[in-house]
């Protein structure tokens, strides 16, 4: 039996190989060599989710019908006897109502979705954090970050599928920031929904965007982004043996097949589990949609939320004198829609997508970066990164106001004055926070090198002092605390040459000089054997 | 709920924490919960001698011995008729303990009798709307659907979708009607306490009132989705998105990461 | 700075300018490598889980024959939550078996790779470039024999293509792009006020104060097309407020009647439904972005991110005692856009004015 299983195998494989030269490949990728971390799972999650995202997605699609048809309703839900709606939002109600297991996969789809977006900023942040998104991976960066994009489409088009007062509310809101757009935002409006607000075809055009065009990208992204993992090999934690010119790790064959495939398994069951037990979006609550009604609780799903924060934040009137909506000649142009919705966005990506070149342009190195920076030897970093967060937090405590009042009976106007403030003062706070912890952080490893760890144990000495007996580390510890670089400001040449001409370049390279003092200007460099052998000879 | 969404809390202990702190955050935590039942008891002259009583020991320092009112403080009553009373008093709003924002509902401190007599006193003060009777309120003659359609349209703003409740301007909000009577709801549409409008019969008919009364009696069948996590919207689903989902799974990762002993 | 720094290339006599790297750790053999055991433990443990995966499928597909799901929402909700958390068993029984063996029982001693530098060698380079120049040269686009005219025209031509199937494309996507149809509602002098949603019209006498009606126009609803296009702009707030706190706005001395006043409730700022009606403080209150509006003061807006009051209806009442429409609204209802203030007019609708021109 076991002969004839290996037989067929061989066999297999070489009619295979014969017509692909597949086995190149599975010797190059079978033993490919993977790091291990759970931080280095992030990602994993965010595909997993897609994964399931495409699954329980086919589901649905098999049931929804795309289509802005007045029907009348007539199914088994009591608080929708009679009452007239969109053929998108019946058949909403009659896979949630009528299909055993539809309501489940559809809770599977919007939870997964969450948990999709979620997973994606964690990951980055991760990336962010550990700077792992220097040379070589800069253009993976731009690729994940366009991904990070094309899911807060996928997850606002498939929100807004159903039709319902909720979805349609947020379209409303968006074709309102759509007409705020200067001279084209009129025509924008009519492009998008075929006319007049809602029209008779936005939910087909949303429906070819949600299962088609936007997860289309996805996927072809996600090969891309995939493909640059693999050729660049994962980056690594400091420790011993990681060197920028190696990667140490255990075989995708058969460690990470099993790890990696197995928690794919993982992501799903906990998806299911959490669809099981917890309501998402009760379309039927909402009712179909109707320009009429609202619902207090009207926000989006969390990932749209900073923009409908940022809404809330923006006064109409600056400082109840200054109007943040201008006539001017005639025309009108929405200051106070075109700033939160429009430019702020579009300033926060705009930023976080060039981050990794604008700190390339700090450091001034060329070189390839493979093992990753412990947050605290990053310090300017890492308080960009908190600064950054805390402003995305603002903005979506902001969107969340209403409720945050309700819950603990503060006044949301108030809330809307804290917010207004705070979200000038807490990110700068929030930098210096987090960069003087880092300091304080590398002060503390700089300690345990020079000193080694406490132990706990007092001993006597003959003269009669106490002294707390120190252990010194390991190699291996102290090597992870001493191997980060020491960067110093960048040095650049004069403005004038030895002939008095001004050189060209002379001012984008104080700009490079300048923004390389913000962030090396102030550091804590690693202990040298120097000064450790110093220590060490100080102690005896 | 049902058994096997139960049994999981007690199998993952440190998840519980978190499900109960998360379940007092998006409130389901239970509303204090308001006593009184419906009924119409006929009232007679004897009630509304005794119900002056009550008013001037209980009202009147604030609203005047004639229930005048007294400008900025408290309104006039004359007119306001015996539903006003009925659901100011029997839900506790009133007498009010403490000015703030606006009265909170809370344990009320009369029996339903002496709410009844309170009641005859200010409706014999001026013609108003008079406490409806068990059967406009009964939930089981309503129609939901018309229900919902009306409650979306005239309700839903202030008190969310299912009526879980929302906030309002400077501090205000509007309460959860879970637990309020059909009553009190009904009393409630018929003569706009504090910052809600009135909804008179020619704006909702009765038998629209009863309808929306239905509607928000349906929800206590539940969600058919499972737990409904307060049923505020999309910030609560979120928020649990991050913590639950994301964090079991993060979880795992820490377990999948660590090296085996 | 150097570019890949190598920790042991600085080395001193004495005190090497940095430490030296200690190089991978040794291998800790884990309990199962070391125990039999313990490996066997490991073993049944996998199993186990694997176990649970095949119960848990066992439990979702028998649910979904067995459970006989009702139109009562506890049926709803028992079903769903069977098959769900038999999904779940099925998926995290093989996932936490794959990676439990994964981890006690693969080998895992520590690998090293050697990277390479990305950057091609100057030799793939050079001869990259080469190709390149070569087939520029073989076509003309440059060298001796270049072709100027072909690639100018051949670039032109390429960057209009698109312009081809774009232009009608984006074209038929706008409908009629007529936009002034923000400008007008389908409010005409005399159209009764209705209730929302069943369309009966409101008598002055039905709005007592303190009350709240959601409007639409009468005849909203027996509309053909379009009906939910016009309802999104015509909806109406009627309200009824002690006229002693009503401030009438100057020029607007007949709009409201006896303390009714009827505003849009679409807001000024992105269009969500203005409903939050707090009858003591007369204010309105958007909940998608708290602006909010002072209905005793013209709609002013006193708090949130809209600037312009909210557009208010001209209202008379009829010889029956309803409620009408004295005109449309005399500004573009909702969001603000670039060409709004040309779309403000005196509320009188073209066949309207014309009617009154005879």
């Amino acid at each position: 039996m076991g002969a004839r299983l290996d037989a067929a195998a061989a066999g297999t494989a070489n009619y295979v190989d014969e017509r692909t030269s597949i086995g190149g490949f599975v010797k190059f990728f079978a033993r490919k060599l993977f790091p291990d971390h759970w931080s280095f799972m992030l990602g994993e999650i965010a595909l997993y989710s897609f994964v399931v995202l495409l699954l329980s997605g086919v589901f649905l699609t098999a049931f929804f019908v795309p289509s802005m048809t007045i029907v009348t309703y007539d199914g088994p839900l009591a608080t929708m006897q009679g009452v007239e709606m969109s053929e998108a939002f019946a058949s909403t109600l009659h896979m949630s109502f009528e299909v055993p297991g539809g309501l489940l996969m559809r809770q599977i789809h919007h939870w997964s979705a969450l948990l999709f977006t979620a997973a994606i900023v964690t990951h980055m942040a991760r990336v962010f954090f550990t700077g792992a998104f220097r040379k070589p991976r800069e253009l993976n960066w731009l690729v994940g970050f366009t991904l990070m994009i094309l899911s807060l489409a996928a997850g606002f088009s498939g929100y807004s599928l159903p039709d319902d007062v909720l979805s349609g509310n947020g379209l409303r809101i968006i074709e309102g920031v759509f007409r705020s757009i200067p001279i084209v935002g009129e025509y924008a409006s009519y492009w998008v929904f075929g006319g007049e607000f809602p029209g008779e075809i936005l939910i087909p055009r949303l429906f070819t965007m949600h299962i088609l065009l936007v997860p289309g990208l996805i996927l072809v992204l996600i090969a891309l982004h995939l493909f640059l993992v693999f050729l660049h090999k994962h980056t690594q934690y400091p420790g011993g043996g990681r060197t920028h010119k190696n990667v140490v790790g255990l075989p995708l064959f058969p460690v990470y097949t099993a790890k990696a495939g197995g928690f794919f398994f993982v992501v799903f069951g906990i998806v299911a589990l959490v669809a099981a037990v917890f309501t998402i979006n009760p379309v039927w609550n909402y009712g179909p949609y109707d320009p009429s009604p609202v619902s207090a609780g009207t926000q989006p799903d969390w990932y749209i939320l900073f923009v409908d924060g940022a809404l809330r934040l923006m006064p109409g009137w600056l400082f109840d004198i200054i109007p943040m909506e201008w006539e001017l000649w005639g025309y009108t142009l929405s200051l106070n829609i075109l700033i939160p919705a429009v430019i702020l966005p579009g300033l926060f990506f705009g930023f976080v997508a060039l981050y990794p070149f604008i700190e390339a342009w700090a450091t001034g190195d060329r070189g390839e970066k493979h093992v990753l920076d412990r947050p605290r030897n990053a310090p300017v970093r890492t308080g960009i990164g908190v600064a950054t967060i805390t402003f995305y937090v603002i903005l979506v405590m902001e969107g969340s106001n209403d409720i945050i009042a309700n819950l603990f009976h503060l006044s949301l106007n108030d809330l809307t004055y804290f917010f207004r403030i705070g979200i000038f003062v807490l990110p700068a706070l929030a930098f210096w926070i987090t960069r003087r912890l880092c300091f304080g952080l590398q002060r503390k490893d700089r300690e345990l090198v020079l000193h080694g760890k406490e132990t706990g144990r007092i001993v006597r000495h003959e003269h009669g002092e106490y002294q707390e007996v120190h252990e010194p580390l390991t190699d291996d510890e102290r090597w992870i605390l001493v191997s980060y670089e020491d960067i110093a400001p960048l040095e650049i040449e004069p403005e004038f040459n030895d002939r008095g001409v001004r050189r060209k370049g002379y001012r984008w390279d104080r700009f490079k000089q300048q923004l390389s003092r913000i962030y090396f200007e102030k550091r804590i460099s690693p202990v040298t054997p120097e000064e450790l052998a110093e220590a060490q000879h100080s102690h005896h | 709920m049902n058994a096997l969404a139960r049994h999981r809390y007690h199998r993952a202990a440190p998840v519980v924490l978190v499900l109960l702190l998360l379940a007092l955050v998006t409130g389901i935590a239970a509303a204090v919960s308001t006593a009184s039942s419906a009924d119409a008891a006929t009232t007679t002259a004897d009630d509304a001698a005794e119900g002056e009583k009550l008013f001037a020991a209980n009202c009147a320092s604030c609203h005047g011995l004639d229930a005048t009112g007294t400008d900025g403080v408290a309104p006039s009553l004359v007119g306001v008729g015996a539903a006003a009373v009925d659901f100011q008093v029997g839900t506790g709003r009133m007498p009010m303990q403490a000015s703030g924002p606006q009265a909170p509902a809370k344990r009320t401190q009369f029996s339903q009798e002496e709410i009844s007599q309170l009641a005859a006193f200010v409706a014999s003060l001026g013609a108003g709307p008079a406490i409806p009777t068990a059967e406009q309120v009964d939930p089981e003659l309503g129609d939901a659907a018309n229900g919902m359609e009306l409650f979306r349209t005239n309700c839903a703003m202030c008190h969310g979708s299912v009526g879980g409740g929302g906030a309002l301007t400077q501090g205000k909000f509007a309460p959860s009607l879970w637990e309020t009577t059909p009553t009190h709801i009904y009393e409630a549409m018929l003569t706009g306490p504090q910052s809600m409008p009135v909804f008179n019969d020619a704006n909702i008919t009765p038998e629209g009132k009863r309808n929306i009364i239905a509607y928000i009696e349906a929800q206590d069948a539940g969600s058919p989705g499972g737990l409904r996590l307060g049923a505020i919207g999309p910030v609560a689903e979120g928020m649990w998105g991050w913590l639950v989902a994301l964090g079991l799974i993060i979880a795992s990762t820490v377990w999948i990461g660590a090296r085996s002993s | 700075m150097s570019t890949t720094e190598n920790p042991t290339s600085h080395e001193s006599e004495q005190n090497p300018e940095s430490f030296e790297d200690p190089g991978v750790p040794y291998h800790r053999p884990r309990r199962a490598d070391v125990d039999p055991k313990a490996e066997k433990k490991a073993e049944r443990q996998v199993a186990a889980l694997f176990g649970v995966s095949i119960v848990g499928t066992i439990v979702a597909v028998g649910a979904y024959m067995v459970l006989d799901m009702t139109d009562e929402i506890e049926s709803i909700r028992f079903t769903n939550m069977v098959i769900g958390l038999g999904i779940f068993l099925a998926m995290i029984g093989i996932g936490l078996g794959a990676i439990h063996w994964a981890k006690t029982l693969m080998r895992d001693h520590e690998m090293v790779e050697e990277r390479h530098e990305l950057r091609s060698s100057d030799e793939a380079r050079e001869g990259a470039i080469q190709n390149l120049k070569d087939g520029a040269e073989d076509s003309g686009i440059s060298g001796v024999k270049r072709r100027p005219l072909l690639v100018g025209t051949g670039v032109l031509a390429l960057l209009a293509a698109p312009l081809a199937v774009l232009w009608p494309q984006i074209g038929n996507m706008g409908a009629d792009w007529n936009t002034s149809n923000f400008g007008h509602t389908m409010w005409r002098k005399g159209t009764r006020l209705a209730r929302d949603p069943d369309g009966t019209p409101i008598k002055a006498s039905d709005v007592t104060i303190g009350s709240a009606f959601h409007v639409i126009p009468e005849g909203l609803n027996e509309l053909e097309h379009h009906k939910i296009e016009e309802k999104a702009k015509a909806v109406v707030l009627l309200l009824r407020l002690d006229p002693r706190d009503l401030k009438i706005q100057e020029g607007r001395e007949d709009w409201s009647f006896d303390g009714i006043v009827a505003y849009s409730k679409i807001c000024t700022h992105v269009g969500c439904p203005v409903a939050l009606y707090e009858q003591q403080t007369h204010h309105l209150l958007c909940p998608c972005h708290q602006s909010t509006f002072d209905v005793a003061d013209g709609a002013k807006v006193v708090f949130g991110p809209a600037k312009r009051p909210l557009p208010q209806l001209p209202i008379a009442v009829d010889e029956e005692g309803y409620i009408v429409a004295q005109s449309d609204f005399h500004e573009p209802i909702g969001p603000s856009y670039w060409t709004r203030l040309k779309d403000t007019s005196d509320g009188l609708h073209a066949d309207e004015t014309e009617e009154g021109g005879h």
